[in-house]
């Protein structure tokens, strides 16, 4: 009870501890393994997801319906995701991105680094005079497709779907609705440098690019 | 020095993989393949089961009970008659019951994996079986020196690249891209050398 109860007397009196730790950091600052650089068992995701793609694969009609349903399972860990990420950062940079490149850099770089342990490959902008609201984050070899080769009959489909869904996560978060998708680009030719590499297409709605351009004026 | 085929074999003596590696050799058709496979296997069978050590034999029975299992069942065990007197020479030794049996388990010898090497003037077949009863077999030169590190990298892109993938279905035929690509420069790489 007394731990619990009356907020500013214990807290002020119970400094340390589990809760609030003498450095000031919580459980939420730093991964559950302690040490900074230790990795997980690539050979232990690769079984789960393996597991997740086939559990996606139930039940559903036709390729679209499988990746979005692997979107939808990346999408919760995106939407956390940002928000753990914001509150590691130094605390005078603990504001959300508020423009679009700065919303790109942070999944490129922090979120990449996070979860793959190396920054994303490319950041893309549309050239296409079209679709001024599509930009594209390219991976040249996703980790979640490592072990994977999709069957011919299959061949649109790309597995990333589900990383797709964690950036659409961040992005909503972030307060910039967007639809993404994974895109196989890499050829299938012998001597191809790159099989598997991935484009993301992230396509804001009409109401961010809206804002920007407010943003950009004022 | 040169690495001719890859075949494996599934546990039930299907063929999941064929892949030469090597130009000029006689093609065999997907029958004789099929057929080269099953015959394979039954002989591996069999050669497990056969093992001219005195000391080592009855090791491909089970640990208690095998007077029993050869009593009831003699012809249906080719190894029977051996199997019993091992049986009988490591009762003897120590008391009856579960003390014997826990001794046999403590120095329980591997099973016996049966057809390890098959060779002729031409090749060399190396075998290599899993623990769940895959086979592996690599065809080579008389004169390939290290067959076994190449067999563990195979073994190791199999577990990587087949097992790992979800749209493979277990005990079909291996139709992996990944697979394919890895396995293919890698013994490009053992063959150029």
């Amino acid at each position: 009870m007394s731990h619990v109860g009356s907020g500013k007397a214990a807290s002020s009196k119970e400094q340390t501890g589990l809760r609030y730790p003498s450095n000031g950091k919580t459980i939420y600052h730093r991964p559950l393994n302690r040490t900074k650089t230790a990795e997980l068992s690539q050979a232990a995701f690769a079984y789960l997801f393996s597991e997740m793609v086939i559990y996606a694969q139930r039940r559903v009609t036709g390729i679209q319906e499988l990746e979005k349903r692997l979107n939808l399972q990346g999408h919760p860990i995106g939407l956390k995701l940002l928000d753990l990420l914001l509150l590691r950062e130094p605390p005078r940079s603990q504001t959300r991105p508020l423009t679009i490149i700065a919303l790109l850099h942070f999944i490129k770089i922090n979120v990449w680094t996070h979860l793959f342990g190396r920054q994303a490959d490319r950041l893309e902008k549309s050239s296409n005079p079209d679709t001024p609201d599509e930009y594209m984050i390219v991976d040249n070899e996703p980790l979640v497709n490592a072990y994977i080769s999709v069957p011919r009959e299959m061949s649109q489909l790309n597995c990333a779907a589900f990383v797709a869904g964690i950036i659409e996560g961040v992005c909503d978060g972030a307060m910039f609705p967007a639809r993404v998708t994974a895109h196989t680009v890499g050829g299938k030719e012998e001597g191809e440098m790159w099989p598997g590499k991935t484009v993301f297409l992230v396509k804001f709605q009409p109401e961010v690019l809206e804002r920007e351009a407010l943003l950009g004026k004022g | 020095m040169t690495i001719f085929a890859l075949i494996i074999i599934n546990k039930a003596g299907g063929l999941i993989y064929n892949r030469t590696f090597h130009e000029g050799l006689n093609k065999v058709s997907t029958n004789d393949l099929l057929v080269l496979a099953g015959t394979f296997h039954g002989v591996h069978a069999i050669t497990a089961r056969l093992n001219p050590l005195k000391h080592l034999q009855g090791a491909g029975g089970g640990p208690g009970n095998r007077n029993s299992t050869s009593s009831t069942a003699p012809s249906a065990h080719p190894g029977g008659s051996s199997s019993n007197s091992a049986a009988a020479g490591g009762g003897g030794g120590g008391s009856a019951g579960s003390g014997m049996s826990a001794q046999q388990l403590y120095q329980r010898p591997d099973p016996p994996s049966g057809l390890e090497v098959l060779e002729t003037e031409n090749f060399r077949m190396q075998c290599f079986a899993t623990l769940t009863g895959t086979k592996f077999l690599l065809f080579t030169d008389t004169t390939q020196a290290n067959v076994d590190l190449t067999m563990r990298r195979v073994y190791d892109m199999y577990a990587d690249y087949v097992m790992k993938n979800p749209f493979y279905q277990l005990e079909m035929p291996v139709r992996c891209d990944m697979f394919d690509r890895k396995l293919g420069s890698y013994i490009r790489e053992i063959n150029n050398r």
